[in-house]
């Protein structure tokens, strides 16, 4: 049996009135990248971070790299989250920061004793491999949203994470830029051999980034399997509308 | 944890309700504060940090208030003086005033306007944008990094802008008495001197340290709990200033009340 990275068992999450997740299952198995998918407001982002513990769940069992996540301490906690790159859906780059600074922040202050030459190497390799190596001086706020995408994908690996987690890495940019992305993705995982979960509703990128798909719908997935079995001939009217939906219009 | 109190059914109105869970909620925070501030690790820096910028943004502001309440005052309280030939009193009588409690009320004013609401909207604008996540993420403590420090670096660095204010204040005061009632400088700080006791620059001391305090956990506690969106963060800049006032108006009145006691003794 393949090794499982992430597991989720019967995972409920509800704010006041309004139910999330309601039993949500998963396994993110070592080296693929699943991608998910589901409605806006369908509760995906809530579902990752569940993952990293940013949130807690009612109920239900939530499993990343054998650990519970729920009921860990917080030096504990902190010790798995090194191990989980978390790419946020609005980039989240400290604007107060630079772009150097920005990808140093998790660096000195996770490593110690780690040399003034050995960081500047790793940031410059990093932001080479996004592929904006001209922006290291600049401000979050003087870059355009693909490039922020980026060199937040940027600081999160810059850690070595072994589970990346992408939340809507290409909503809201250009049809070039979203491929710039994918290809990152992909190649992300080729270069540092990561485990990924990508989060979208664009089924481009669902296609040419995953290994499999999950469609969550109503709280749960309903339809998990390779992009071919999931949605060409999905019978199931809600994920069959999100196909044609994607594919009309574009 | 996961059920808020506000998603209970209201035990005697919704308002009322709210009021008392928003005061539970800030007292746990003042708690978490003073939990936190003790356990390492230190963020040193950052407090250093923070500490230079509240004074490099507050100083001009401070420094040119500070010098006209100094002059319009003392230009003020000139007429009713010279009415019993009593201006001779004057550096003794701004000495009181500016050092027990114009110095310390003007300079945290001044700051609630100008860092808490600074602070109010960085953290608010840190909360909606999900940096403090991705500081959590990234294994650091956001409370420590950002609202530990900042509350630190206002709590010192008010006194230290209580006492620019109060130099500032005395000097704009000097210029008025020299130019009107030709005192030299010594002897107008050897009167403003004589004039206060060991008991006000304590209390001006413990005051601006109480005011200071005040500013940066309002600040820091109505930013990092700000709602989603833009206008969350305007208004928690908003209420960090006017939250802040507030509690500094009542802070003077009871140091007031507790130091007038000690007087008497
Ligand atoms: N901290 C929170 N407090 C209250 N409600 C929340 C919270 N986080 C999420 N929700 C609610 O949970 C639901 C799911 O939110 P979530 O952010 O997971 O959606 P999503 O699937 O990521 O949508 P999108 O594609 O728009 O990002 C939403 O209705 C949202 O209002
Ligand atoms: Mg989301």
């Amino acid at each position: 049996m393949e090794e499982k990275v992430i597991e989720a068992r019967n995972l409920m999450k509800s704010f006041g009135d309004l139910d999330v997740l309601k039993g949500v299952d998963l396994d993110l198995l070592k080296g693929e990248n699943l991608v998910v998918l589901g409605k806006s407001g369908s509760g995906k982002s809530v579902l990752i971070k569940i993952m990293v513990g940013l949130l807690k769940q009612d109920s239900g069992a939530m499993r990343v790299l054998g650990k519970d996540v729920a009921n860990l301490g917080v030096k504990e906690l902190n010790k798995l989250r090194l191990k989980i790159g978390f790419s946020f859906q609005n980039s989240a780059l400290y604007d107060s920061m630079t772009v150097k600074e920005n990808l140093e922040f998790p660096l000195v202050r996770n490593i110690k004793n780690l040399s003034r030459k050995e960081k500047d190497k790793k940031i410059e390799g990093l932001l080479d491999s996004v592929g904006l190596p001209q922006s290291i001086n600049q401000m979050p706020s003087e870059l355009s949203g693909g490039q922020k995408k980026r060199i937040g994908v940027a600081r999160t690996l810059i850690l070595e994470p072994e589970i990346m987690l992408y939340d809507e890495p290409t909503a809201g940019l250009d049809p070039i830029t979203c491929m710039d992305i994918n290809n990152l993705i992909v190649q992300v995982r080729e270069e540092y051999n990561t485990s990924s979960i990508v989060i979208t509703h664009d089924l481009t990128c669902a296609k040419v980034t995953g290994d499999r798909q999950a469609v969550l719908l109503d709280g749960q997935f309903d339809a998990v399997g390779t992009f071919e079995e999931v949605f060409p001939h999905a019978e199931d009217k809600r994920i069959k509308s999100f196909y044609d939906y994607n594919f009309i219009n574009s | 944890m996961t059920e808020k109190a506000e998603d209970r059914k209201p035990l005697l109105s919704k308002k009322i309700d709210k009021f008392f869970t928003g005061l539970a909620d800030a007292w746990n925070f003042v708690r978490r504060f003073f939990k936190e501030v003790f356990i390492p690790p230190y963020e040193f820096k950052e407090v250093v940090h923070q500490c230079y910028r509240i004074g490099v943004e507050s100083l001009p502001l401070i420094a040119l208030t500070g010098f006209i309440v100094g002059i319009v005052f003392t230009n003020q309280s000139r007429p009713s003086l010279s009415e019993f030939g009593a201006t001779s009193w004057l550096p003794s009588l701004i000495s009181i005033a500016v050092v027990r409690a114009m110095g310390p009320l003007v300079t945290a004013l001044i700051a609630a306007g100008k860092v808490g609401s600074s602070i109010g909207a960085e953290i608010g604008s840190m909360k909606v944008t999900e940096q403090i996540d991705a500081m959590e993420v990234s294994a650091t403590n956001p409370f420590k990094f950002l609202v530990v420090t900042r509350v630190l670096a206002t709590t010192f660095m008010i006194p230290v802008l209580v006492m620019f204010t109060d130099f500032v204040a005395l000097m704009g005061s000097f210029l008025s008495v020299n130019a009107n009632e030709n005192v030299s400088m010594l002897t107008f700080f050897i009167q403003v001197f004589d004039a206060i006791s060991f008991l006000d620059i304590i209390s001006s001391v413990l005051k601006a340290l109480l005011f200071g305090f005040t500013i940066g956990i309002v600040g820091c506690y109505k930013g990092y709990n700000s709602s989603k969106g833009t206008e969350g963060v305007g208004r928690a800049a908003n209420a960090a200033v006017v939250m802040a006032m507030f509690l500094i108006f009542i802070e003077e009145l009871l140091v007031l009340q507790i130091v007038n006691a000690i007087r008497m003794m």
